[in-house]
């Protein structure tokens, strides 16, 4: 821990400037995963600059159907809000499986999409950590593995993300609002995580100083049935070994739509455009939902801890898309 | 019965019956807590107190080279960077528990290898992390699964147990047994993780030298004792004050590291109080924790499921710097009648942390195997695991050959069994299913000793409002200490308990032994019946202002005489999720028998958080090693997981009417650790009945269930 600054700025762009004019200075929102990280070493900024009160803490109906959230609306508000529990009962019942009340009571929207992972290993500072120390290796691949990312991971990292509300907002195709020093812009969620690669200390496509404003949720998927589905070790405040997120519509015995993320597999929250895919025209059948799953998960590569997080994947997803159609086992 | 019970009328004492015993009186410092009046150890607070920050070993093995403490010492505020250099020197360095900072040896990661002290928590903290180690590593070993570890016995010294014994032809009863289980059970590192973390504030005041502990300790006269031998002071010039202390579960039942590094950096600055308190993080590495167990058991049987044989053999982790020994195979020398028995305990020596107590050490582990095995043994005779229970029923004490003060085991299973609904159970597995779960149920014995220790002093003084003050250096760790010492003092001076005015938690008060092995309410309560006799006898019942008795734990000639242990039965119902693996427990049923029961309010909470507590262990907790670095890398509470209230479904605990009158003057035995023995196992248990798969090692997680 060392001793930094703390700062209210009066407005949005004055709260950018502020970061983005001091390399040492970070963005605070409900401090629920910051704040840990600075009393473990993982983090030690010079600067914290509060935007609490300066990002909207609201919703906003939108015209054509669809929503925008403020970025520092809380969880807890924002999974009790009447226009999220009509319209995307996901996006609440997503919100609720994650953390404890008293961590919902201060979590926001934006700090959620920015949580970091809970591999062991970053939040260890006596151990080696490409994410919280580029070039020190990856504990994680050797290493105590039952949370490892079984898609998408590379051999400098091998965390997962551990969002909830995360996988319900990309199965929603929400966008996030950005305001940088350059101004403002939208990035669809789908490409706002990144994927380890050769650079694993970023989890977002974020620059220094670019702060998130809202995040924007199109108009519902109409006829859509939806769930929030995660698996974990114990009944409440523990993260996802896996979670599936996904709205299906079906007419007539076929699937017409299905969009499905899961939680817990990767370094990001993972959209699966290819189970989807393989979905679409398909009769509601549980061999084509695990036909589907297994297709997205054809890739995984899995070590000596996380195998099982395969066939459990495949298993939460049938399970789920079987409840939402009807289809018994 | 499930807590609503009548005041039943108290048989000690010599005075008036006032029947405070049996009640279900509330707790006397219940108030204070909720409202966070009552001191616990850290929040004793002082003018001019400083903050110690430990700096720990990230090696597992070596040498420290040097401390370079410059940064630290440059940050404002910083008082004293404690080194192994310039750290005062201790009296006494045999224990390597602790021989804090006295030489430049590395037992095992997460030992203390410095200490500042500063003005404020965190610039302690700030400070720490500047302190610059350069280690010598040296190879280590902390995996006590590599095949060419080497093994020993450990001596019967530490444990006051035999760590081998057998009876009977063993082998004979092996080869003539018509069924047989072989299986091996294992349990992982488990960690105590009370919820108030251990705590010190020391304060050093020379010429005299004398030293005062606030400590959050299940033993005011224990941590005396080892803080005096080891600072070479007279214990009379050592005080430990320990009103409250917010959970042990066996952790804070002696002294550890950070009692003496505490101690030393206030001998350093004296006339300053030292506030330490451990994170969670350091209580995985410095306050002791049950060590990972391997337990092979053997049993042989007749068709009918009557043994012929039972071996049960235990091989376990300890620290290389302190012998530990979990006892976890003494259980099986008395459970069951088999004619044959064995069991014998080996050690790994590990780079490791010291192991300790944790609630039921030995039987908490050891009966998750025998009880598990004895399922397996049910299913392979096809006799009910209740019946099977019955049929193996010992009429004395196996081991001893003494009758047993009150075995009654049978009614435990039978009362549950009735209560539970056992008689409706299908045996079939795999065969229940609700929804997407796979629905089993389970059962398990448990059994504990009924311990006395000897040493405990109360003494009894009558005060000018006509109250009587009673003092004992006991200890209330949350366990009701404070209330059901009233109500034992009550009934045995014939008095109400509004006037009684109990005192504890004081090494200036008499001696009283450790909060620990279920023995506190005996050993104390006993010392309280026999001062408030003496007290009577030569007061009378109309005694004088200032007319004050002391009397001791009485001698129980009944211990040599009687097989004296506590048993019990635990019911289990499991649901399996038939996709994704995942274990819920909503129901849980536990019957005790444990003599008398002192107030069934705080008797019950005890019961119901050990059933939780075995909940958990079934469940969910394994400290997770990594071999390459030496530690535990799951070492907060976010990732060792115990069991939420998510988790807990229905949670119910009885127990026997009944007196045990060989154990005390009270008939009663103790409480704390009974309700998690056992329960593991039937968790287990009815996981193998609703999936019809067998697991063996803890904790049940998802992936072993997923098919």
């Amino acid at each position: 821990m060392i001793p930094f600054a703390y700062s209210r700025p009066g407005g949005a762009t004055e709260a950018v400037e502020a970061v983005t004019d001091d390399p040492g200075a970070v963005f605070l929102a409900g401090g629920t995963n910051l704040v840990d990280h600075m009393k473990l070493g993982v983090a030690s900024p010079t600067t914290l600059v509060d935007v609490r009160a300066v990002v909207g803490a609201g919703i906003e109906e939108l015209p054509g159907g669809g929503v925008r959230i403020g970025a520092g609306m809380t969880n807890s508000e924002l999974a009790a809000h009447p226009v999220i529990r009509r319209r995307y009962p996901l996006l609440s019942s997503a919100l609720l499986a994650g953390a404890s009340g008293q961590l919902r009571n201060m979590a926001t929207t934006g700090g959620n999409l920015l949580q970091r992972t809970r591999c062991v290993y970053f939040q260890d500072v006596t151990t080696p950590c490409n994410k919280r120390e580029p070039g020190s290796g990856c504990s994680a691949l050797e290493g105590h593995g039952r949370d490892n990312a079984v898609l998408g991971a590379s051999d400098q990292c091998v965390a997962t993300h551990p969002s909830d509300m995360a996988v319900a907002l990309l199965a929603l195709d929400a966008e996030v609002h950005v305001l940088g020093p350059a101004g403002e812009r939208r990035v669809p969620l789908a490409d706002f995580h990144r994927l380890p690669g050769a650079e694993p200390e970023r989890d977002t496509v974020l620059e220094h100083g670019e702060l998130i404003t809202a995040v924007e949720l199109p108009a519902p998927l109409t006829e859509a049935r939806s769930a929030y589905r995660k698996v974990r070790e114990r009944a409440s405040y523990a993260f996802a070994l896996v979670s599936v997120a996904a709205l299906v519509r079906v007419r007539g015995e076929r699937v017409v739509d299905a969009r499905i993320a899961f939680g817990g597999v990767a370094h990001a929250p993972w959209r699966a455009r290819r189970a989807e895919e393989v979905l679409r025209g398909r009769p509601v059948t549980e061999t084509a939902f695990r036909v589907a799953a297994e297709a997205e998960f054809a890739e995984a590569r899995t070590g000596r801890d996380n195998a099982f997080k395969v066939p459990l994947a495949v298993n939460t997803c049938a399970a789920v898309l079987r409840s939402l159609t009807g289809v018994n086992e | 019965m499930n807590g609503e019970v009548t005041g039943t009328v108290g048989t000690v004492g010599s005075g008036t019956r006032t029947g405070a015993i049996g009640a279900p009186m509330e707790r006397l410092e219940g108030r204070a807590k909720v409202t966070g009046t009552a001191p616990y150890a850290y929040e004793h607070s002082f003018e001019g107190a400083l903050y110690l920050h430990p700096v720990l070993s990230t090696v597992a093995r070596g040498r420290v080279r040097s401390v370079d403490p410059a940064r630290a010492e440059a940050v404002e505020g910083v008082r004293v960077v404690l080194t192994p250099w310039n750290a005062p020197r201790l009296a006494r360095t045999d224990d390597r528990e602790f021989t804090i900072l006295q030489d430049d040896e590395v037992f095992f990661r997460g030992q203390f290898v410095a200490a500042v002290v500063a003005d404020g928590p965190e610039i302690a903290r700030q400070a720490a992390d500047l302190v610059v180690v350069d280690y010598e590593a040296h190879d280590h070993e902390v995996d006590p699964s590599s095949p060419d570890r080497e093994t020993y016995r450990p001596s019967a010294d530490d444990t006051g147990v035999e760590p081998d014994t057998e009876q009977g032809d063993v082998e004979g009863e092996l080869a003539a047994a018509m069924v047989r289980v072989d299986q091996t059970y294992r349990t992982p590192r488990e960690y105590n993780n009370p919820m108030e973390p251990h705590t010190t504030v020391a304060l050093w005041e020379g010429d005299p030298d004398r030293l005062t502990l606030y400590d959050s300790t299940q033993g005011v006269h224990v941590v005396r004792g080892t803080i005096a031998e080891v600072l070479g002071l007279d214990p009379e010039l050592v005080r430990v004050v320990s009103p409250h202390v917010g959970g042990g579960f066996g952790s804070k039942g002696s002294a550890h590291a950070h009692n003496v590094l505490a101690a030393l950096a206030a001998r350093a600055l004296p006339g300053r109080p030292v506030k330490f308190a451990l994170t969670r993080r350091h209580m995985f590495s410095l306050v002791g924790y049950r060590p990972d167990t391997r337990q092979r058991i053997r049993m042989g049987a007749a068709e009918d499921g009557r043994l012929g044989v039972l071996v049960h053999d235990v091989m376990e982790a300890t620290s290389r710097a302190k012998e530990y020994a979990e006892m976890s195979g003494a259980c099986t020398r008395m459970m069951y009648a088999a004619p044959a028995r064995r069991t014998t305990h080996r050690l790994t020596p590990l780079d490791v942390p010291i192991p300790f107590w944790m609630r039921a050490p030995g039987e908490a582990p050891g009966m998750f195997a025998l009880e598990t095995a004895m399922d397996e043994l049910s299913y392979a005779c096809g006799v009910d695991p209740i019946e099977l229970r019955v049929r193996n029923e010992p009429e004395r004490d196996p081991e001893t050959g003494l009758p047993w003060s009150g075995r009654n085991l049978v009614e435990c299973l039978r009362r549950g069994a009735e209560r539970f609904g056992w008689r409706d159970r299908d045996p079939e597995l795999r065969a229940h299913r609700d929804g997407d779960w796979w629905v089993g149920t389970g059962v398990a014995s448990a059994t504990y000793p009924r311990l006395t220790m000897p040493g405990s002093v109360a003494e009894i003084a009558h005060e000018q409002d006509g109250s009587y003050t009673v003092s004992i250096g006991a200890a209330d760790l949350g366990t009701g200490t404070w209330t059901a010492l009233t109500q034992i003092a009550a009934d045995a001076l014939g008095c109400d308990t509004a006037s009684v005015r109990l005192r504890i938690g004081d090494t200036d008060l008499p001696s009283a032994s450790v909060a620990g092995g279920s023995s506190g309410t005996s050993s104390w309560g006993s010392a309280v019946v026999a001062a408030a006799r003496a007290f009577r006898e030569e007061h009378g019942n109309e005694p004088a202002v200032g007319a004050r008795s002391r009397a001791g734990t009485p001698e129980n000639p009944d211990q040599e005489r009687y097989a004296l242990h506590s048993f019990g039965a635990h019911f289990a119902e499991v649901r399996v999720n038939a996709d994704t693996g995942e274990v819920r427990v909503p129901r849980m049923l536990g019957v005790f028998s444990v003599g008398r029961i002192i107030n069934p309010r705080t008797a019950r909470s005890q019961f119901v958080g050990g059933m939780v507590m075995g909940l958990s262990m079934a469940l969910h907790e394994e400290g997770v090693v990594d071999p390459r670095f030496g530690h535990v890398v799951n070492g907060d509470l976010a990732e060792y997981h115990v069991a939420a209230n998510a988790d807990v479904g229905l949670v119910e605990a009885e127990w026997l009417e009944e007196s045990d009158p060989h154990v005390n003057a009270l008939g009663a035995a103790g409480v704390g650790e009974i309700g998690i023995v056992g329960s593991a196992a039937a968790v287990v248990n009815a996981a193998f009945h609703a999936t019809g798969r067998r697991v063996r090692e803890l904790p049940l997680t998802p992936d072993r269930f997923l098919s």
